[in-house]
């Protein structure tokens, strides 16, 4: 009975078994064997040793390539998760217009990257655009978010602000699983908004915001479709030409499958890969303790 | 809440949701103007030109792309919510050696960059003649997805032990269990992995811009990124065709979003809360 109830169990999970050991472990080992040769798929893979990684340290795309994204993510991570969180306590105090706002804050998520990222081409457009012109009621002259070098990363980082919905709605959820007689002890207590936010608030769901900045980070790391699709493809723009807009992933794209070498760009894949787990490994040490959780022992 | 703190937070909502709102309002506007007119950031479209959405089918083959979306976001949604429940079952029903380990290494994949396996995928693709093709841009879903998986999982753990119970006195085997008992019970969770994975594969452009190179394969955001450089920046500057197409490629998410809210408002929560 036992070794028929086993046999079940993994012909059900057979379907990930093996999609794990084709698309994930298989490839993984391939692209670290491909990281040490050259490779441009006419001819078969040459062994160069380290060569594609001395090459790493010495391109000067790859530090560039690396400055940007880690730009991008120290101002997009922190951000996403304040506004985040903001917009979740006023949507928790909102009442009966909470689900209506919910469902604004939320459509941009829904819309596909590449209609974003035209629009946002338009609206951040330096002379015509209406970011500008909303500044301009205000008194201020907006840069031009999508030519000039120091505003284009920054005009990536807030148009990335406009699908902050997803995480919104996340801490939304955590906020309302917080006990309400946590709140009414600490209005006896005579606690400030400020300090219940701080005391009770931000303990209770500090697991949920420990891991909407793991995820938020891995994905800011990947950045790539947006940029790709307002500064790169069949017209080089000129944020495209001198690089202020290459990310780690678009060169690694631009490696792989414009030039065509899959050696170069493999070594690439596994730098990132260990960039991002080191920073992993980093934020889940400090969260270690920062991160209250409710119940569990330690 | 007192009133005037309440009173403070739906006005602070307001501006928000306005700051939210006015892209898409842009958006639709500047497609309905005539091409001197998109750069005006007038809310209404005046002069009105909706021979922009005339143009733009005779500009690409928007109907063909369409089609291929649809397509591919079906075969991507129907082979997600199907694999991810079988395994999901498997990890909730059964016990055995290394499940939890095994689970573990489910849920670490969620963490493992997307970026790291693209290219020895795509040399997989290739390998086997199939690097051009529509096929991979939803196949890897039959192998069932971390995330679904953990999701439809938590579901099947919270069904009561008594329903299969009695399935099994009646002498259902397990297969039958699944497809008799769980799928029915699952459903609701299943629109959730499926919605989801309909907007994934909607949304998608890295997958279409690695594989696909035939304008006949593309899908819409791969097509709309054609548009973009086609007739947006450095082409022929002829912005109202770029808009109107973003506008087509964007209203299904939007209609999808409306009638299944309650579902992605429900993954998103238990992808995040519920561990």
């Amino acid at each position: 009975m036992a070794r028929t109830e086993n046999r079940a169990a993994w012909g059900f999970l057979a379907p990930w078994v093996v999609g794990f050991l084709l698309f994930t472990a298989g490839p993984m080992l391939v692209s670290l064997w491909l990281s040490l040769t050259n490779y441009d798929m006419l001819k078969p893979p040459v062994f160069v040793g380290a060569d594609n990684y001395r090459e790493l340290f010495t391109d000067p795309k790859v530090a560039t390539a690396l400055y940007n994204t880690l730009f991008f993510t120290v101002l997009h991570v922190p951000l996403q998760i304040a506004l985040g969180l903001a917009l979740a306590s006023l949507l928790r105090r909102a009442g009966r217009a909470g689900g209506f706002f919910r469902t604004v804050l939320y459509l941009p998520v829904m819309t596909p990257p590449v209609a974003l990222a035209a629009l946002f081409l338009l609206l951040l457009n330096g002379q015509t655009g209406a970011i500008n012109e909303v500044l301009g009621w205000f008194g201020f002259t907006g840069p031009n978010w999508t030519t000039d070098p120091m505003w284009v990363k920054p005009g990536l980082v807030l148009m990335s602000l406009w699908t902050v919905g997803g995480t919104a709605v996340i801490y939304l959820a955590a906020l309302t699983r917080v006990p309400p007689e946590l709140y009414e002890a600490a209005r006896l207590d005579g606690a400030s908004p400020w300090r219940q936010f701080r005391h009770v608030t931000l303990p209770m769901i500090s697991g949920t915001v420990y891991f909407t900045v793991i995820v938020n980070t891995i994905a800011s790391l990947q950045v790539f479709t947006e940029a790709y699709v307002m500064f790169y493809g069949n017209s080089e723009t000129a944020a495209g030409r001198d690089d202020t807009a290459l990310f780690y992933v678009i060169y690694l794209f631009q490696q792989a499958f414009g030039s065509l070498r899959m050696g170069y760009a493999s070594a690439l894949a596994w730098m990132l890969f260990l960039v991002i787990a080191v920073i992993t490994v980093v934020q889940v040490r400090v969260s270690r303790r920062l991160v209250h959780y409710e119940g569990e022992p330690r | 809440m007192n009133r005037p703190g309440r009173a403070a937070c739906l006005v602070a909502l307001g501006v928000v949701g306005v700051a939210f709102v006015y892209p898409f309002v842009w958006l639709v506007s500047a497609s309905l103007k005539p091409r001197a007119h998109v750069f005006d950031n007038a809310l209404l479209p005046r002069p009105f030109a909706p021979e922009n959405f005339v143009a733009v089918w005779e500009a690409a083959p928007l109907l063909v792309w369409i089609g291929n979306s649809i397509a591919v976001g079906l075969a991507a949604a129907a082979a997600a919510t199907v694999s991810s429940a079988l395994v999901a079952y498997g990890f909730a029903r059964f016990r055995f050696r290394g499940r939890n380990l095994l689970f573990g290494l489910v849920l670490a994949t969620m963490m493992l960059p997307g970026a790291v396996t693209m290219v020895p995928v795509y040399l997989e693709w290739h390998a086997v003649g199939l690097a051009t093709t529509q096929i991979p841009l939803w196949a890897q879903n039959l192998f069932g997805s971390a995330f679904y998986i953990f999701l439809l999982r938590q579901f099947f753990l919270g069904l009561p032990g008594e329903v299969f119970d009695a399935a099994r006195v009646d002498g259902a085997g397990h297969l039958r269990s699944f497809t008799a008992i769980a799928l029915p019970l699952a459903r609701p969770a299943m629109i959730v992995v499926f919605v989801f994975e309909l907007r994934a594969a909607w949304t998608d452009l890295i997958k279409p811009l690695i594989y696909l190179r035939e304008s006949r394969f593309f899908t819409l955001p791969r097509g709309l990124k054609t548009i973009l450089d086609q007739f947006g920046q450095g082409g022929e500057a002829e912005w109202e065709i770029v808009l109107a197409a973003s506008v087509i490629a964007t209203a299904p998410m939007i209609l999808l979003f409306l009638l299944a809210q309650r579902y992605f408002v429900r993954g998103l929560v238990t992808q995040h809360v519920e561990r």
